[in-house]
């Protein structure tokens, strides 16, 4: 029986509801595996801030060309019909509302649709990137996040406690039990696992979601 | 006009203490490790320049390039988006020692105020960072029922940038990502100096192809083989040499 959904996962979860011929930006990190789990026969052009749309896959260990990498300065390849561009026009597809999806991390998102994922607090030393940008940019921006913290407290709140990244952002959070929408201000829980209770996932989710006439069994394959 | 230059040296020289210096690159692509290893052997020869304010997407990784120029003590602030990398030590340990000051910008807002900088637009208004405390004691107003934050230009004494190709014209092309914030710091700054890999007669850039016009750069130089951060870091390279 799946507890809970891994990275991987989640990642393939949230490729499925990724439409044939979107412009997509994925964030550091995990949402980087969403590229690997497109459907066939979709095709799915991907961004990165750095001035790249339409690139491919890593390359072999040793064929690297570091003026070719991503966001995360992580090697990439060429594709036919890759394209290069400087840092403002790459802006101005994520500020002018030409991606249509941004998938991002999450430290904290609010019912409201408020996303924390760039500052745990005063200590260390800030970084933000790109993140404030692709939250107001997108079409629409969606979480991949464990469900609750390492001790089990819950993500998904009544109102972040986290430095904001963006307010009324997010549309939709891909966690590791459930999919669950931002819709007028509140959590809409669309799919479940099917191991869980709806009660058992409300104790898990800091602000009451609404539940909706049918809740959907999360099903994805073991990845 | 010829706007090629003889060698690193001459390219760096009139950089002054207190100028604040644009450096291209995002992580080490498109990253002019040259020109900035020559700022640090003047600074080593004269005490010359410091105190300087950089603006840069990152802040540096390893020991080689703008995190070397850091670790030489000659940066005051740095104007960037993301301070993080593989190997953040140099800035960090500045940093949290209250030695180096930071001013942290969204990295679109860091772009378009750049290219603001360069195109004569003081200000412009953005809907990053509504809301957010990197907005704070910034003026905000409605556009059609939305609120934007208004953020300023930025503009530079001396651009240091990293191109492929570049006629005496100051015409250039770039190589792949290594592009990004390099054409728009060409714009931004009162001198912008270009290390390139290679100097061609100007007509050899297809005009379909350049992509920052030569109006925009002050200073060419060669520099074949251009080093690779990533590389260097992966042989643990320390810059300069002697501090190893």
């Amino acid at each position: 029986m799946t507890l809970k959904l891994s990275p991987t996962q989640m990642a393939w979860r949230a490729a499925q509801d990724i439409d044939d011929g979107a412009y997509v930006n994925l964030g550091i990190g995990f949402p980087e595996m969403v590229a690997k789990f497109q459907p066939p026969g979709r095709e799915a052009i991907f961004h990165t801030e750095n001035g790249i749309l339409g690139f491919g896959e890593a390359p072999a260990p040793g064929a690297e060309d570091w003026d070719l990498i991503n966001a995360g300065k992580k090697a990439v390849t060429l594709k036919p019909g890759t394209a290069f561009f400087h840092h403002a026009d790459s802006f101005a597809m994520v500020r002018g509302g030409h991606l249509d999806v941004a998938i991002l991390g999450a430290y904290e998102v609010a019912e409201n649709g408020d996303l924390a994922n760039w500052s745990t607090g005063p200590k260390g030393v800030p970084a933000v990137g790109g993140a404030m940008d692709l939250v107001h940019g997108a079409k629409r921006v969606a979480v991949i996040t464990d469900h609750v913290t390492k001790d089990g407290k819950p993500k998904l709140l009544k109102a972040c406690s986290l430095p904001l990244t963006g307010v009324g952002c997010v549309t939709r959070v891909y966690s590791s039990l459930a999919v669950i929408d931002i819709e007028g201000g509140r959590f809409v829980l669309r799919e479940k696992l099917p191991s869980l209770s709806v009660d058992e996932l409300q104790s898990l989710t800091g602000a009451e979601m609404l539940i909706p006439g049918t809740v959907a069994d999360l099903i994805v394959p073991e990845l | 006009m010829d706007k090629t230059l003889p060698d690193l040296a001459t390219a760096v020289a009139g950089i002054s203490d207190g100028m604040t210096v644009m450096i291209g690159g995002f992580g080490g692509s498109g990253a002019p490790i040259e020109l900035i290893h020559a700022l640090i052997d003047r600074f080593i020869a004269t005490g010359h320049p410091r105190e300087l304010t950089v603006v840069n997407n990152n802040a540096g990784n390893g020991h080689v390039g703008l995190a070397a120029l850091i670790e030489a003590g000659m940066v005051k602030k740095l104007i960037c988006s993301f301070p993080r990398s593989a190997d953040p030590v140099v800035f960090t340990e500045a940093y949290l020692a209250g030695k180096i000051e930071l001013e942290l910008v969204p990295q679109g807002t860091l772009a378009e105020r750049i290219r603001a900088g360069g195109a004569g637009i003081p200000a412009f208004y953005t809907p990053t960072s509504y809301g957010t405390d990197l907005a704070k004691g910034k003026p905000v107003e409605v556009f059609d029922g939305r609120p934007y934050v208004q953020e300023r230009w930025l503009k530079a004494d001396v651009a240091l940038v990293k191109a492929h190709l570049g006629d005496r014209l100051g015409n250039l092309t770039y190589r792949m990502a290594g592009r990004n914030f390099n054409p728009l710091m060409c714009m931004a700054a009162a001198k912008t100096v270009v290390q390139v890999s290679r100097i061609v007669e100007p007509g050899e850039i297809d005009p379909e192809v350049v992509i920052t016009p030569g109006i925009f750069v002050q200073g060419v130089v060669q520099v074949e083989n251009p080093a690779q951060e990533e590389i260097l870091n992966r042989a643990k390279a320390v810059y300069p040499e002697a501090r190893a």
